[in-house]
Parts: structure tokens; C-alpha cells; sequence
């Protein structure tokens, strides 16, 4: 793969900008099966909580239009098992490690942040804050700047010095830029936007929530526009943020289309349950979509969808196949 | 042999109505290499530009050598997917994985088998036959459904087996009554060592029940379970735990799919799926956690 592609995220380099999304992975041994773990810029894992969690009850997924709702509650074998069994294999291959980590407390944040601090092989943390706290009624933490900023705050002071500190932001609120400043004050080195979307499906054979869950998370292509536009609004207020966009990303256009909005890096995710090999693939189509269009850096087309109107670089150009470019000063730019 | 399943793009060879279900032909022939009975295959559907982004898992009726390697499944047409896969035509492509699961284990000794079914799933006992016969097993079947229509291959069995027995609700093919009420009778008659079990939840759980009572192994196949709950078939989506007593006396949520789809039938806790039991391991400590919450 080309230089083209290398990113970064804070202080972490990464050869290519696709990565799994939490929780769409597995353990990595299942994905292997089908692709080369390798290729991926990094493997983000299932967040993983203190102690062993069975989950919800099934049924946990039902299909909807281009869209998967899912109410899993979280299932994993604990960081115990998670140390045991699962992270020294992944350590193994040839790939970074993001661990995602979810706590129902802050002190179950810094636990986990704690735990991992010796541990080699952990490359960044990515910090669920779409959980619940028990401590305030099972409000989410991403719901409230501050108490997404306690949980943050948390893990920084906790995690080795050094290992990038990322917020994992859910787009279920009224402002997702408030929240994403407080992560960032709070001392997270990036952003991962967006988790999934709540919402139901009613089954109309049982006549009852296609869910044990009753709501779930909404992901897939469905949820894409809602992904961009948080990743647009959060860029434009913190430009020098490393945002992993993710969101239904299918194929190397989606990613691309995170990129304009100011990501620098992807993550796939129920697009692995459709298709368990498509990570080198989007990466292949990101590849030839940068080159179509002279990109020569990752790093040159983040945000670029944030210029100003008039100012369109004539060696920009659209699909072959695509709808025409816009002559410059045609386009007329929409506030977020 | 690799048991490393595969990604392949499926040539449809034939789909053809058989009684209430479809049985669909594909040209796969690193799925056919692979194949042991009891594993499956996960279809996608819709395309390739698909808004159904949830796979379709199947059991495998057979495998032949033709072409290179086909693989037949057999399934019910009952919701949109499986009506794209009913409407597929000779020579249209559907991506594939497979070989998937854990296979239905094989007894050392040239033993007496009874393989029951209903059900579409209960055509995944014919490629397991084959395979009994090659090793000097005896092969008898029980098959049952709600009428003659939804026994799948009551001829075939009769054809192949040692014995055959079918049952319907209706009386319209075989004996009137259900598979568990003749169940019975049919061990006493065949002398059977072992049960081998594919179909619907509700049949896998009166099977096993009875197997036990004559303390016969038996080794059963939630494929349906899998096809209800699963999205992504290859252990990543964990969409389709079920509750497992283990050998050390604790209960595991694991995947129908990838730790399954072949378990032994009096490992699962029947009357506990569709539920996390509160002595499973990661059970929840505090009833009441607020619905919508967690995802």
C-alpha cells in the first residue's frame, strides 16, 4: 500500500487510515479468518469492562433499512480474560492495538485505564462514554460535558503517559460539540465519533420491541449523514483534534467522505458483519479515490471540506462517473 | 484439510421449490472441499449494493463434486431475504462464507444412529447420513412437521436410511402424532447409541429431553436458533449467544455460531434461551438496569 495513506492520531502513526470499529471485530481471530489483520491501520477491541459480562438476552440485532439496531448491554469476558486470553494474540499481529474500555462508574474508568498501563501492546485507549453511570440513574456519561470530562480526566491521569487518550462520543445529544470540548480540555487526544444512534424497532408478527433491549444502537449506512455532520461540527470547532470518524462506512467514498469532514482516520464496523473482508478493500478504493483526485497525504484532504467556497483547487475532481464539478464559486457553502 | 472457512462469490446453479421450501444449488468448490456435516454456510442478500447488512446462515443438505464443488441448501421463504434468495436465478452471483461452525462429532464405532428433523434445517441430516453409512454406522430416521409439506426428504430417508419414520400433526404423510410422542418408541426399535437432532428449538429441546431419559448422547444443531438471532455468522456480532452448562458446572453465554452450531443437546439450558440466567457467568448483579440503556 502506498505512502499515501499513512495517518496519524496524536502521537500514533498508522500506515493506513482503516481501523475496526469497537465492537464489529471480535476477538480478531474470527476477522483473521477472512482478512489480513495486518492491513488494518489499527484493530480497535470490543470495549471491555472490569469484570466478565454476559450481556443482554437475544434477541439482541434486528435488520433495518440499510441499518442494524442492536441492544447487546455490553457482553465480554472481563479485563481478567480480556489480559488472559485476547489481548496477548493481538499483540501478536502485525497490527496496533486500540482497547476500548467501558465503565459503569469513573472509578471503574481509572481501574481499567490503570490495568492497562503496564501492558504491552496497548497502542491508544478509546474510552466508551456512551455507558451507562450507575451512579446518576443510568444516564449515559456522553450525555453531560462534565460527566464525559470526569470519566476522560480519569483515564489521562490513570494511562501511561504517552498511549493515546480517545473519547468515544455518542451523536445523541443536542450539542455534540459541547461535549467534545470538554473531552478535549479534559485531556483526550482525540475524538472517535460517532457511536450508534438509539433507536426501536416494533416487531409486527409478536407485536412487541424486536428487542430485549426495547431501544438499541442504530448503525450502519443509516446512520452516515449523522456521523459526517458530527464529525464536520466537532472539526470545525477543534481543527487540531484527531477525530476517527465512523459510521456506516462501506466503501472507500464513505471513508473518504469522513476524511473531507475532518477525520483522519476510519473505523469499519457493521459493515464487518455483512462483509468480513472488507477493510482492505475500502482502503484500496480510499487509495485510488485520493489518487484520482492528486491527493498526494491523507493529510491534505482532512477537512477539506471546510474551505471556503471559491477556493476549489482545480485538481480536484469528481468520479469519472460522478455528477460534474461545480465551476469554483458555484458551489454554495451550507453552514453546519 | 483446512479449516479455515472461505469468502467466496457463488455461482447459482439451480433454485427449485421443494414441497414448502426452496432448495437453492451453488457452485462453491472451496465451500464443498471443506464441508463437514453440521456446519453451515452465511448468504448475504440483496446484492451488492444490499441494504440487508444482516447475513442468512444455512445448514448444508449436501455437497457433490459437480462443477468443481456444489453446495444445496434448503430453506423456508419468511422474510425478505430469503425471498431474494428464492427469486436468484441460474448463473446470478450471492457471496458466501463457508464453511462455518462446529461440525456434528463422529462416533468411533460402527454405532446405531437416530437422526431426527423438522423443518427446512432438517434436510442438514442427509449430508451427516452419508457420512454415518461410509463408517458402518446404521442410520434411522425420525421426521416430523405439521403436515406432509414441511417434512423435508421423507423419501430420501426412506431410500437411504435403515428405517425411516415420519410423523405429521395431520396425518397427511407417515404416522399422526409428533416426533417426541413416536421418539420413544423408535429407540426401543432401532436400538439406538446416539441422537442426532437439527430443526426448530421446539423440537431440539423434547429431543434431547428423551435422549436423556434412555441416556442416549445426543448432538443437536440450533441452526434455526442461529438463523433467528445471528447477523453475521462468523463469531464477530455476538448476536447469538445461548445459555451452556459447561463441564465445570458454569454457565457460559456462547455463540450459536461459532462455538456451535452443532452442541450437545444436554449442554444447553432449554428452558433458560432467549434469557441471560441469573447464575451465568457475567450475569447481571442488579436487577432493573433502565431499558434502553447499555447498547
Amino acid at each position: 500500500m502506498s505512502t499515501r495513506v499513512r495517518t496519524r492520531i496524536g502521537s500514533l502513526e498508522l500506515a493506513n487510515p482503516i481501523l475496526t470499529a469497537s465492537g464489529c471485530g471480535g476477538t480478531g481471530r474470527e476477522l483473521a479468518q477472512f482478512t489480513e489483520l495486518g492491513r488494518l491501520g489499527a484493530f480497535v477491541t470490543t470495549s471491555v469492562m472490569t469484570r466478565p459480562r454476559a450481556g443482554r438476552p437475544t434477541p439482541r440485532a434486528a435488520e433495518t433499512p440499510s441499518g442494524l439496531l442492536t441492544a447487546m448491554g455490553l457482553p465480554g469476558p472481563g479485563i481478567e480474560g480480556f489480559l488472559e486470553h485476547e489481548l496477548p494474540w493481538l499483540a501478536e499481529q502485525d497490527v496496533p492495538v486500540i482497547v476500548s474500555i467501558a465503565g459503569d462508574s469513573v472509578e471503574e474508568f481509572a481501574e481499567l485505564a490503570r490495568r492497562l498501563r503496564e501492558v504491552p501492546g496497548v497502542a491508544a485507549i478509546e474510552v466508551n462514554v456512551a455507558c451507562p453511570n450507575v451512579q446518576d440513574r443510568g444516564r449515559m456519561f456522553a450525555w453531560h460535558p462534565g460527566a464525559a470530562a470526569s470519566v476522560v480526566r480519569a483515564v489521562r491521569s490513570h494511562a501511561r503517559p504517552g498511549v493515546p487518550v480517545l473519547a468515544k462520543l455518542t451523536p445523541d445529544v443536542t450539542d455534540i460539540v459541547t461535549i467534545a470540548l470538554a473531552c478535549v480540555d479534559a485531556g483526550a487526544d482525540g475524538l472517535t465519533l460517532i457511536n450508534t444512534v438509539e433507536g426501536m424497532a416494533i416487531d409486527p408478527r409478536t407485536l412487541r420491541p424486536a428487542l430485549t433491549g426495547v431501544s438499541g444502537g442504530l448503525s450502519g449506512p443509516a446512520i452516515r449523514p449523522i456521523a459526517i455532520r458530527c464529525v464536520y461540527q466537532v472539526h470545525a470547532a477543534l481543527p487540531r483534534t484527531p477525530i476517527i470518524g465512523v459510521g456506516g462506512v462501506a466503501t472507500g467514498l464513505d471513508a473518504l467522505e469522513f476524511i473531507l469532514a475532518g477525520a483522519s482516520a476510519v473505523a469499519v464496523g457493521t459493515t464487518l458483519f455483512h462483509d468480513p473482508a472488507a477493510a482492505p478493500r475500502i482502503l484500496r478504493e480510499l487509495d485510488e479515490a485520493l489518487a484520482a483526485r492528486r491527493v498526494g497525504r491523507l493529510a491534505d484532504a482532512v477537512g477539506l471540506a471546510h474551505r471556503p467556497t471559491g477556493h476549489v483547487p482545480p485538481q480536484v475532481r469528481p468520479e469519472p462517473d460522478g455528477p460534474a464539478a461545480p465551476a469554483p464559486g458555484e458551489v454554495k457553502e451550507r453552514l453546519p | 484439510m483446512s479449516d479455515t472457512p472461505v469468502q467466496t462469490s457463488g455461482t447459482v446453479l439451480t433454485v427449485r421449490q421443494v414441497q414448502d421450501y426452496h432448495a437453492m444449488t451453488l457452485v462453491a468448490p472451496a465451500i464443498a472441499e471443506g464441508f463437514r456435516p453440521g456446519q453451515f454456510v452465511a448468504l448475504a442478500v440483496g446484492g451488492e449494493h444490499s441494504g440487508r447488512l444482516v447475513r442468512r446462515c444455512f445448514g448444508v443438505y449436501e455437497v457433490k463434486p459437480d462443477y468443481g464443488g456444489t453446495v444445496e441448501i434448503v430453506f423456508a421463504d419468511t422474510e425478505p431475504g430469503t425471498a431474494w434468495l428464492a427469486g436468484r436465478r441460474s448463473r446470478d452471483k450471492v457471496d458466501v462464507l463457508g464453511p462455518l461452525g462446529r461440525p456434528f462429532r463422529l462416533p468411533r464405532d460402527p454405532v446405531s444412529c437416530l437422526l431426527v428433523g423438522g423443518g427446512p434445517g432438517g434436510s442438514a441430516l442427509f449430508a451427516l447420513a452419508d457420512t454415518l453409512q461410509r463408517r458402518g454406522c446404521q442410520v434411522h430416521f425420525l421426521l416430523g412437521g405439521r403436515t406432509g409439506r414441511q417434512v423435508f426428504g421423507s423419501r430420501m430417508a426412506q431410500r437411504i436410511g435403515d428405517s425411516a419414520t415420519v410423523t405429521t400433526e395431520d396425518g397427511s404423510v407417515g404416522e399422526t402424532g409428533t416426533v417426541p410422542e413416536v421418539m420413544p418408541r423408535v429407540i426401543a426399535e432401532t436400538g439406538a447409541d446416539v441422537v442426532y437432532a437439527c430443526g426448530p428449538t421446539a423440537l431440539l429441546r423434547p429431543v434431547t429431553r428423551v435422549a436423556g431419559e434412555y441416556g442416549l448422547p445426543s448432538q443437536v444443531s440450533v441452526e434455526e436458533f442461529l438463523q433467528r438471532t445471528g447477523a453475521c455468522g462468523i463469531g464477530v456480532c455476538m448476536t447469538c449467544v445461548l445459555p451452556i452448562h459447561g463441564e465445570d458446572g458454569v454457565t457460559r453465554m456462547v455463540r450459536a455460531c461459532a462455538d456451535g452450531p452443532v452442541l450437545r443437546g444436554d449442554r444447553v439450558r432449554w428452558g433458560d434461551l432467549g434469557t441471560i440466567p441469573f447464575d451465568a457467568l457475567g450475569a447481571p448483579r442488579v436487577l432493573g438496569v433502565p431499558e434502553g440503556s447499555g447498547k
